[in-house]
Parts: C-alpha cells; structure tokens; sequence
C-alpha cells in the first residue's frame, strides 16, 4: 500500500477515463480507465487480442472512441482532450507520439531524412509555410542546419549515425525499431508511445532498446506508455504497468504487484477447472483490501 | 605455376571443343529446320505449273549463320560477359569516378539547349529552322514542363493522376479567353492562368483527398473529361468544338513579333519571318521549364517537399509525426496543376488557338507515361523520356526513307502509335523504375549517396 500512496502524490500526464469502443458487435474496449505519470514508463500489457493497440489507436486519434476521455497534460499545464482532435493535431500540439506495431518507415528516404520529415511542423514555420524558405531567407536555413544536429543527436542516442545516408529500406530489422523511436523522438513529444517496441528483437537488441528508453527519459524526461509482450523488457524498465484483458482492465500497479497477480497470473497461464474457486476467492480478497484501502 | 598455366590453357582448348560441338549441333538443327523451308521453295510458272526451286546456297548460308554464331556466342561473347559480370561486381566496391559529362549532365544540357536555336539557324538557315525549333523544340519543351508539373503530384506525393491535362486545359483557356475578352497581355495572364490552375488543382483535391490507389487515378480522369465536357458545352463562353481562335501573341517588353514597322524584325533591321517568334518562344518556354524545375529542386529540400515523398512513401507514419496530410496532398495538388496551367497558357500563346480537342485523355496518359519511363521524381530522367517521346513521334514522321524498305504503301506515321507502345514496354522490361530509377536524397550527413529504386516506393493515393 506504501507504493500506491507514492503513486498518489505523481503528477499525471496522461488521464484515460472510462474508455470504450465498439467495432460492431464487438465491444473491444470496455469501460477502461488508467493513468501514466509523468517521468514514468508505464507499461500496457495483456493477451493477444486483449485490446492493447485500439487502446494506443484511441489516444493517438487513429480511432475515435465511442465513449470516454482521454486528457493530455503539458508540463506546461495545457490540456488536451485527445478524442476531440484528430491525428496529426495529437503529434503537433499535444505532443504525443508514436510508433507503430509493424514498422513504419519512409523506406526511399534516408534515414537522415526521416528524422527531417517529424521535424516537419518546426522547420515548415520555419520556412514561413515555404514561401520564406523558397525565397531564400536566412532563417529557414539556421532551422534546418538546426534540425539536422537534433537529428544527428538522436542518431547518436539510436548508435545509428554510421547509417544516416542510407535508405531507411536497408536498415536490419533491430535498427529500423531504433530508428522509428529516434524518429518519434524528433517531434519532441512528452508522451511517447511505442507499440511492442521490442517485438523481433535478439536479447542483445532489446538490452539495447532498454538503454536507449532510459537514456530518452533520463534526459528529456519524456513519459514513455509501450505496449510490450516482452517481459523481460517490460518488468526491467517499467514503473508501472497496467494489464489489459478481453478490453477490461484486471490490475494496475508497480511491476512485482502485477507480476504476482492471481489474475494475471490466470490470464496468462489460465487456470485449473479446480483451482477456479481458489482464484476467485484469492481475487474478492484483493479487492476487498484495495476497497478498504481507498476508504 | 605450372599448373596453373596448364589447366587454363585445357579449359580453353575444352571450351574451343565444346564451342564446335554446338555448333555443328546448332548446323544441323538448323538444317533440319530450314531444309523445307529455304532450300525448297515452290512456285507457279508462266503456265501455271507448279515447279520446285532449289535454293541450296541461301540454305548454306542459313547453317553457316547459326553454326558460326553459335561458336561465337560459346567461345568468345558467353565468357567475355561472364568475365564482365565479376569485373563489375568487384568494381562495386571501389568508389566510381563519374565521368565528367555525367557529374555536369544538367549544366552541359541547359547549355545546349540555349545555344540549340542560334545553331539550327546557322546549320539550316532561318526559314528551315521553323520546323526544328518549332515541332522539336518547342514541342518538346511544353511536354517536358508538364511532364515535370505531373512528377510533383505523381513522383514525389505519389498520388496517381489521369486527368492533368485538365489542368493544362484551364491554363489555355484562362488566357485565351481573358486575352480575347479582356484584352489583357500575356505577362500578367501567365501567372493568372498558374493561380487559376492551381485554383482548379484544389477543387480536384478536396473530393479526392480520401481516394487511394486506383479509386484516385479514376476521380482525377473523371475531372479531366469533366472539364472538357464544360468546355465543349459551355459554347457561349468557350465556343465549344469550335475553340478560340486569333489568340493574342506574346510580346517581348512591348515588342511585337509582326511584320509592322516597329515589330521585332524591323527593329532587329532582319528581313520578316515567323522564325523570330518561335525562337522567342522557345526561349519562353525554356525559361519555364527551367522555373518548374528550379522550383522542385527547391521545394524538395524544403519540408513541404519532403512531406511530399513522405507521403509517397506511408501516409499513416505522416499522420503519426504531426504532418497534416490534407493540406499536403493539397498543396501537391496545387503545385503540380499551377505549372500544368502555366504550360497551358503558354500552348494557347504557341498555337494561337485552343479547342477541347487538345486536352483529350491521350494527353494526360502520355503526360504520365513520360514520368514513369523517366523515372518518377527524377528531372533528367523525365526530360530524356520527353525527349524520346516526344522526339520520337516527331522523327516518325521524317522517315519516308522507310517507304524504299517497305514499298511505296508503307506510311510510318500509321505506325508511331505502335512503334512508340512497343518502344514502352521494351524500355519498362529493361529498366522497370524508369531512365533514372534512383532518388537523391534531399539532405546528407557525410556523403551524398543515391538511393536504389527498390526502397522507393511509388504511392499507393
């Protein structure tokens, strides 16, 4: 109980509240609220199928979520309902970002130039929306000499500055992950999202990636929320992890809490036909504590 | 070493064997195949008699063909390529030295281009040049500014349009009829008719914005019949089939190209010719060309440019980085249709007058196949294609040579169309990505280096 007060005093970046969503007949999302903190690696996980990336698709604006709200809060103070803004307005102004399950790189572009392409939003007011840039003034230029040395910094943090000038396209499949976090990274965002970052990754590859996540949020103290299936990723690097199944949340707490979870422990592993009743009872006590806890 | 030297010298004598083994193996196929066919042949004489020719010398020479080039091929040419290939292959390791003409490729073509008018006069004096200056030149020109137009929009948005002649529709109208019925001068109109065009280009893009792949290249060839259709129909305005006719010409700070006394030949103190004009205008238009193209080199190191191929590249990742893919696809749109409309305004001043019938979809198709056999995104490569599109149909016409070959029936230009599909395929069969398949990144961190076209992708809407 110690460890929820702790999280009691944190700030929270991002607020998700009684979030549903509906494909048809398919209640993929149901009644689902949790917060990530800022400064933290939340960690989202459950089983396949268990409604991890419409979550991620639903605070990212790439779905519309039939119920719910999902609040962003700036260092600034700012708030941003996500559900009311559509895609590209979530990177741009709320500043969270994201990457994607199944890679997405611009694979003709270099992957110097992939990192110029998040700078999209700073270098195009910049280039005063192209027409000052087209006519040469200095200003766009001292954005764009800028703009390459964040994006060499990034390829340092990825250890991906040897490959700057080539296709993203040639990348190995360890290096694209990397690049695609370095890339997100350059629309400096407060929220990163990552959608199974270490998925396909050698143990040697995902001890990597566990470094390049603790040096982003050590020096810009970015909140990162990864959906992870890893789990020597995500019980190494998060401080909080939030277990999603069948579109419901069954536990929410510090690693080593939802790691000995009877219910996590029956979602992943499944149960006995005659340990059931033992579960369930482990369960109502749980939550009997968490109930006179909150009290 | 001795060794070495002595099988080297029996793989040569095993291949020398094995090289006469085939061939009189291919001898004796071939005689087998063309005894029937050459050495005999069948014929009618005077008196209707079917008599046997024998033709035993042009059999012989049918077997020593292939015989001998079935040696040749085995012996020399089959190992010389065999060698060339693990020459290069080792030679791709080291840095390649570009040639000279290669690194100054543009700089050397812009050159000649210049010079191409002052050359063509004093090669075939002032009334020959006409055709050269005009048909070649020129022509070629307004296909290689719209070919480079269409590459914004296909090249580097990657959004597929059949219907870009529209556009260059709305830029020859825009300036016939504001000129006839305004009176205004082809200056100011030259950029009006960009506005309007442009204007036009996001009229197309606002319905189509949703539209991918396919679904977008039927809309976009849908709004180039549209727009045609207006122009047939609307006749009070357009004077539909008819078109507009004794459009104004184009002036050089006032000057007129006209046989009055303070034209541009009595000023010059030249004797008339209509050759001057076209001169200018082939100027004109390579002033244009070469703005088109100054603009998308510009614009692709800019971010909207990059946005652009980023597009092209996967429109969802856009979305995920903070891009507003709407009003990029927009600005693509846009981009592309001003410079179709800026060509367009230019052919009415050419031609003098414009009728629905030059904006038909074989327009945009060829419009399109010029980006794609050049590469898409690449500015040479488009401006070969044209070249070898354009030049091409135009040479078609010229060889009346061919009749001496093919009898007198034979009229080459009922066979461009066909000459020009086969010349297509044999060129997309052999460079599948176009004349220039590779992208030049538009920023570098050590070294500039081209991108293969397999990473490229070609857009998918």
């Amino acid at each position: 109980m110690a460890l929820e007060t702790t999280t009691m005093k944190k700030d929270p970046i991002l607020s998700v509240e009684h979030l549903s969503m509906r494909f048809g007949g398919l209640m993929a999302i149901n009644d689902f609220s949790f917060e990530a903190y800022r400064g933290d690696i939340t960690a989202l996980i459950g089983p396949n199928g268990a409604g991890k990336t419409t979550v991620f698709n639903c605070i990212t604006g790439f779905y519309k979520p039939t119920m719910g709200m999902i609040t962003m809060k700036q260092k600034s103070g700012k708030e941003y309902l996500l559900e009311r803004l559509p895609d590209f307005e979530i990177t741009k102004h709320a500043k969270v970002a994201r990457t994607f399950q199944n890679i997405r790189m611009f694979s003709g572009l270099t992957v110097l130039e992939n990192l110029l392409v998040a700078q999209h939003n700073k270098l195009m007011q910049a280039s005063g929306y192209t027409f000052l840039g087209l006519l040469g003034f200095p200003a766009y230029k001292q954005a764009s000499k800028e703009s390459i040395e964040l994006a060499r910094h990034w390829l340092e943090k990825a250890s991906l500055v040897d490959r700057a000038d080539d296709p993203a396209g040639d990348l190995p499949y360890g290096a694209q992950r990397r690049l695609e976090i370095a890339r997100a990274m350059c629309t400096g965002p407060e929220l990163l999202c990552l959608d199974e970052p270490a998925a396909g990754l050698n143990p040697r590859e995902s001890l990597a990636l566990n470094e390049l996540l603790r040096g982003i949020r050590a020096e810009t103290g970015t909140s990162i929320l990864l959906i992870e299936h890893d789990m020597s990723v995500v019980m190494e690097i998060s401080d909080h992890v939030v277990v999603l199944e069948y579109g419901q949340k069954i536990s929410d707490g510090n690693p080593d809490f939802v790691k000995n979870d009877p219910r996590v422990i029956a979602a992943y592993l499944g149960v006995e036909d005659e340990e059931v009743e033992e579960v369930i009872e482990q369960i109502e006590e749980i939550e009997g504590g968490q109930g006179g806890s909150k009290k | 070493m001795a060794n070495i030297a002595s099988t080297s010298a029996s793989a040569g004598s095993d291949l020398t064997a094995r090289a006469l083994r085939e061939a009189v193996f291919a001898g004796l196929i071939s005689l087998g195949l063309f005894v029937l066919f050459v050495g005999l042949k069948t014929d009618q004489n005077i008196r209707n008699e079917l008599v046997l020719n024998q033709r035993w010398g042009l059999l012989a020479i049918f077997v020593i063909v292939a015989a001998v080039g079935r040696f040749l091929m085995v012996a020399y040419i089959q190992p010389a390529m065999a060698r060339r290939k693990a020459a290069k292959a080792e030679a791709e390791d080291v840095v390649k030295e570009e040639t000279f003409f290669k690194r100054n490729f543009s700089k050397i073509a812009i050159a000649a281009l210049i010079l191409y008018p002052p050359v063509i006069v004093a090669l075939v004096g002032v009334q020959g040049s006409l055709k050269w200056v005009d048909n070649f030149g020129v022509q070629i020109l307004i296909y290689v500014m719209l070919a480079w137009g269409l590459n914004i929009v296909v090249g580097l948005a990657g959004l597929l349009d059949l219907g870009y002649v529209a556009f260059y529709a709305v830029g020859a109208y825009s300036y016939a009829l504001l000129s006839t019925y305004f009176g205004l001068s082809f200056w100011i109109l030259l950029p009006v008719a960009g506005i309007l065009a442009a204007f036009w280009g996001m009229i197309l893009g606002f319905p189509v914005l949703r539209l991918r792949g396919d679904y977008l290249a039927i809309v976009t060839l849908a709004f180039g019949e549209i727009i045609r259709l207006v122009l047939i129909n609307w006749t009070e305005v357009t004077k539909g089939t008819f078109g507009v006719s004794g459009i104004a010409k184009a002036t050089l700070f006032g000057i007129k190209f006209d046989a009055s006394k303070d034209g541009f030949a009595a000023l010059m103190g030249l004797p008339m010719s209509s050759a001057y004009y076209k001169i200018f205008l082939f100027y004109l238009i390579l002033a244009l060309a070469l703005l088109t193209a100054y603009v998308t080199i510009r614009l692709r190191r800019m971010p909207i440019g990059r946005a652009w191929e980023a597009l092209r590249e996967d429109e969802i990742a856009c979305r995920s980085l903070g891009i507003n893919t709407v009003t990029t696809k927009l600005t693509a749109f846009a981009t592309g249709a001003m410079f179709g409309g800026i060509a367009g305004s230019f052919f009415a001043v050419r031609q003098g007058f414009v009728s629905p019938e030059s904006f038909v979809f074989l327009e945009s198709a060829v419009i399109l196949a010029i980006v794609v056999l050049g590469g898409m995104g690449s500015l040479t490569g488009i401006a070969i294609a044209a070249v070898a599109m354009i030049g091409g149909t135009e040479i078609l016409r010229e060889l009346s040579f061919l009749k001496a070959v093919f009898g007198p029936d034979f009229t080459p230009e009922l066979y461009r169309m066909l000459i020009f599909g086969l010349a297509m395929v044999v060129v997309m069969v052999w460079k599948p990505r176009g004349f220039v398949g590779s992208r030049e990144p538009t920023a570098f961190l050590r070294e500039r280096k081209a991108i293969s076209g397999s990473f490229t992708k070609e857009g998918h809407g």
